[in-house]
């Protein structure tokens, strides 16, 4: 089974969308360690370590996601992880900047994919589904895994 | 002829032999004996000497119904804890040996180098606690490590309780030792459950460390040596707090005992907030908790409890110059054993206790930070919440001995210099002089009512000093000496 880990980024208070989509995968068959609200970068990056996480899922709402996720991809080759999916949706910056700006900018910073705000959840888990299908060998290790 | 059933409680400690017999049915203390602990000759001739101490006091030795032992002897439960991520699996493994009474010696993370496994040979433990990874998860450290152990020349038993689907690999790397496998202390990111390993460590201790201390060399004087003595003095906390069956305990409370070489806090309490709205955060508390402070020790360390408190502090406590409590803590540094005895050297114990005792429940307890976020200040906890707690039990010969142990625990209490830490708010102060606490988790284990009816009948409430009832009087005759 695949593991998600899941949680809205430093000092954001937000937690019910984040809560959805943390039910929501669950419900689609990944095995979710949701980190709820107010969840600092390297915690994210201690939970998937610990748990062989295939996939860290930051949302950030309260517009400050930028600075908040500024090296994020540095933490996860630093920790060892080198391979793992990282994906971030929300209100991620503040103000009138184009989508295609951001998602650019966030995509530079090491993160597979960006979710605009208004992303359905289905669009999420087919995501994952391409993204994990793409890491062929791996999906057929997982499988053989009992846990 | 056919007397009340009675109980020889046994304290195997670092330097002395304690007993304790007690009259189950009268709830109250026959005797107490002492000698020396000869654990490294032979331990008989010390547990002989507490025998006839306490003979002597009791004129004839009843025939115990039970004679239950703990030990701290022979440098206590020695054990190196493995774990993966600092702040995740290796600090549930770190609470789990803590919470078997264990002295940690060594505590690592992440993937053991060689000059790790050469310190953990050399640390020489007498339980090593192998954990990582959630259960499912990170499974390539645990068994570098456990490769790593492997193929060293440690070979003390070896508990292994990380990630399970990892463990019957792990155990065949550790082939040649004893290895108990048991569940996992993390299973789940976050989840903790250090009791099952918490039990394994101490069948261990029982089965295999009390033989190789050469504890059981006095076996003719006992029926069996249960935990550390740690682990006993928790067990007498835990006991108090919850009660048994019939009979109320105090609730929530919390266990100072500052002793010579660490300063231990034991609290029994969920921890939750007691605030609506805040947020805990980090690894979840374990109800009964256990911290020892090694750097806080009244006789081992006493020079490092003033380098965290503060030489003029320290000076200004004991009302003695600076030059003079360093000229004291020389001589403590040059007998450990010394006890005070001039009217300075018990002023600076009586500094010392204090600030051992504020540092250690400081660490103990948790706090409280605010953090802002867009649509406000958020209010996050950290640690055990234990502003609530009813209790706060004093033991260990610092303690009992100083002239003021009322002092020494109103250090144990929330107060405004620290506002963010959440101690124990107005709970009763009581005293454990009797050093019942350990005889009564060790009694507990065969006679829980007798055992809490006899802790509850001697904990000392702690009076304010003569002429003074209350916390604002108290603080008046402070300020105006």
């Amino acid at each position: 089974m695949k593991v998600l880990v899941t949680g809205v980024i430093g000092s954001d208070t937000h937690i019910v969308g984040n809560r959805i989509l943390s039910m929501a995968l669950e419900k689609a068959g990944y095995k979710v360690i949701a980190l709820g609200a107010l969840t600092p970068a390297e915690d994210f990056i201690k939970a998937a370590v610990e748990t062989n996480a295939d996939a860290i899922m930051v949302s950030s709402l309260y517009g400050q996601g930028e600075l908040d996720c500024r090296g994020f991809r540095d933490l996860c080759i630093e920790a060892g992880l080198d391979d793992i999916l990282l994906y971030v949706g929300g209100n991620l910056v503040v103000g009138k900047t184009p989508w295609p700006v951001v998602e650019k900018r966030f995509l530079d910073m090491g993160f597979d994919r960006a979710a605009p705000p208004g992303t359905r959840i289905e669009t999420v888990i087919e995501w994952l589904d391409r993204d994990f299908g793409a890491m062929g060998s791996d999906a057929i290790e997982s499988q053989a895994d009992p846990g | 002829m056919v007397s009340d059933p009675t109980a020889l409680l046994i304290d195997f400690g670092s330097t002395y032999t304690k007993l304790r017999a007690i009259d189950i049915g009268g709830r109250r203390v026959l005797g107490t004996g002492q000698g020396p602990s000869t654990v490294t000759t032979d331990i008989t001739i010390g547990m002989k000497a507490a025998l006839g101490d306490l003979e002597r006091h009791l004129g004839r030795l009843p025939r115990f119904k039970y004679r239950l032992a703990s030990s701290s002897a022979a440098g206590g439960l020695r054990m190196v804890t493995v774990g993966l991520v600092r702040e995740l699996t290796a600090e549930a493994a770190r609470r789990a040996a803590l919470g078997a009474g264990a002295r940690l010696v060594g505590t690592f993370a992440y993937r053991l180098t060689n000059a790790d496994v050469e310190r953990i040979v050399s640390l020489a433990p007498d339980i090593l606690l192998l954990a990582g990874g959630t259960d499912g998860g990170n499974s390539e450290v645990i068994l570098h490590n456990a490769a790593a152990l492997g193929r060293s020349a440690l070979h003390c038993p070896v508990v292994l309780a990380g990630n399970r689907n990892a463990s019957d690999a792990a155990a065949a790397f550790l082939a040649g030792r004893e290895v108990i496998r048991c569940d996992n202390v993390m299973p789940e990111f976050n989840v903790l459950d250090i009791e099952p390993a918490r039990a394994a460590i101490r069948r261990v201790f029982i089965d295999r460390i009390v033989h190789a201390k050469g504890i059981d060399r006095a076996q003719a004087e006992f029926d069996q040596v249960l935990m550390p003595t740690p682990a006993a003095v928790m067990e007498g906390a835990r006991l108090v707090a919850d009660g048994c069956a019939g009979i109320a305990g105090l609730g929530p409370l919390l266990v100072v005992d500052p002793g010579g070489a660490t300063t231990d806090v034991h609290s029994v309490a969920d921890g939750e907030p007691s605030v609506a709205g805040v947020i805990p955060q980090g690894l979840p508390e374990p109800r009964i908790k256990r911290t020892v402070e090694g750097d806080l020790g009244m006789r081992h360390n006493a020079a490092t409890i003033v380098d965290s408190t503060g030489l003029d502090a320290i000076a200004a406590g004991a009302g003695l110059t600076p030059a003079r409590v360093s000229e004291l803590l020389n001589a403590i540094a040059r007998d450990v054993e010394r006890l005070p005895a001039t009217a300075d050297e018990i002023a600076l114990d009586q500094a010392l206790v204090c600030a051992a005792v504020r540092q250690a429940v400081l660490r103990h307890c948790g706090t409280i930070s605010t953090v802002y976020t867009a649509v406000g200040p958020a209010t996050v906890q950290h640690g055990k919440d234990l502003s609530q707690a009813g209790t706060v039990i004093g033991t260990g010969g610092a303690l009992v001995h100083s002239r003021d142990p009322r002092a020494v625990l109103q250090m144990a209490l929330a107060s405004a210099d620290e506002p963010l830490s959440l101690r124990p708010r107005r709970p009763r102060l009581l005293l454990d002089r009797e050093y019942l606490l350990y005889a009564c988790g060790l009694l507990g284990s065969v006679e829980p009512q007798a055992a809490l009816e006899l802790a509850l009948a001697h904990l000392e409430p702690i009076r304010h000093p003569a002429g003074h009832s209350d916390n604002e009087t108290h603080h008046e005759r402070t300020s105006t000496a």
